[in-house]
């Protein structure tokens, strides 16, 4: 009976329990964009947090809203996402420096940006400006 | 020589049937912008019918909506469109949300399923328009990443573009902030409840689907 009650405890404190993974831009650039998509899903979908380094790319963003909304209703707890891509301004740079970065992006993909993506029944908001970003939790 | 006669029938043939077929343009945003409301509004002021219910609980839109000729005049020019209404897009949909506007847990959650097949719908026909209004609501904060998605999406694709800001019938409507955050699209400022600066609102969109018709031009000559 002891140990039954000490088993709850340990699931529900489980469950409590925030995890937030980054993601390193190295480990999304070779995948495909399906293999992406899934892959952020999937961790997102698990109740994690996602930090990832880069952005994906417009149409791989509709295919994540498109594939969350296949995944709403599936799980009890699982309401869809909430995404946001945290990018520091550009507005200082100009002439040379702007168009180095701007092919150094091209090439190499932009590492600056950071993508948030959390699942809707734990983040309510992210909200952003220029200098930060607020993760406001349900 | 084959080769050129080839490509001088298939020219041919494009021409004569992509002519007939009317320019697709979509209209889209989020949830509760007020895109059947304007939808509503261009069918009443040319074709004296509506399109679609509108109501002030999200995801009222949860089927594409079509309207197959609207033939619009303006300055003594013409242009005719199949008018495409679609579901708001959103990256969540919480059936709890429902029952805060009266709706019962069935319904809500029926609400909730018919709206993620509305959103995935939207998204699917995208591909497909030649012209975009983008409906936004100009009361709300428009850096949200629907937005972004949703105009990222349409200039991947070289999709012409016109973002609408409604509710300007609003107090707390701003349509330069909506202006100062796409600041490459042309933005228009109206109510489609009321019918404010519609005027506008019609020259705008016969400049886009001009574009949208020499785009297509170009591709069927391609």
């Amino acid at each position: 009976m002891v140990k039954r009650t000490k088993k709850t405890k340990t699931i529900s404190k489980k469950r409590d329990k925030l995890v937030i993974q980054f993601i390193p831009y190295s480990q999304i650039q070779p995948l495909s964009s399906y293999k992406r998509v899934k892959m952020l899903l999937d961790i997102v979908a698990s109740g994690k947090i996602v930090f990832m380094q880069g952005r994906l790319r417009p149409e791989e963003e509709a295919d994540l809203i498109e594939e969350t909304m296949k995944t709403v209703g599936k799980s009890k707890h699982f309401k869809g996402i909430e995404l946001a891509v945290f990018s520091p301004s550009q507005a200082n740079l100009k002439g040379l420096t702007l168009l180095r970065k701007k092919i150094a992006d091209a090439l190499a993909g932009n590492r600056d940006v950071i993508t948030v993506i959390g699942p809707a029944h734990i983040v309510r908001e992210i909200k952003k400006d220029p200098t930060k970003l607020e993760l406001m939790l349900e | 020589m084959i080769r050129i006669l080839r490509n001088f029938v298939k020219r041919m043939f494009n021409n004569i049937f992509s002519v007939k077929r009317h320019i697709k343009l979509g209209l889209y945003g989020p949830p509760n912008a007020g895109k059947t409301t304007l939808a509503n509004r261009i069918c009443k002021d040319w074709l004296g019918e509506e399109l679609g219910k509108v109501s002030s609980i999200p995801h009222e839109t949860r089927e594409i909506q079509v309207k197959e000729k609207v033939e619009i005049h303006h300055k003594g020019k013409t242009i005719t469109f199949k008018l495409v209404d679609t579901p708001g897009i959103a990256t969540k949909i919480d059936y709890e949300n429902f029952l805060k506007h009266g709706l019962s847990k069935r319904e809500a959650k029926k609400r909730a399923k018919e709206a993620t097949k509305g959103v995935i719908e939207a998204i699917k026909w995208l591909d497909d328009m030649d012209v975009i209004v983008v409906v936004l609501d100009a009361t709300k904060n428009p850096y949200t990443q629907v937005n972004l998605t949703i105009i990222g999406n349409i200039a991947a694709r070289k999709i012409p573009l016109l973002i609408v800001a409604n509710k300007i019938d609003l107090r707390r409507a701003d349509v330069k902030r909506v202006e100062a955050a796409f600041p490459e699209y042309d933005v228009v400022g109206i109510s489609a409840k009321n019918g404010t600066n519609m005027e506008e609102f019609y020259e705008s969109l016969f400049t886009i689907v001009k574009k949208a018709r020499r785009r297509r031009k170009r591709k069927t000559t391609k």
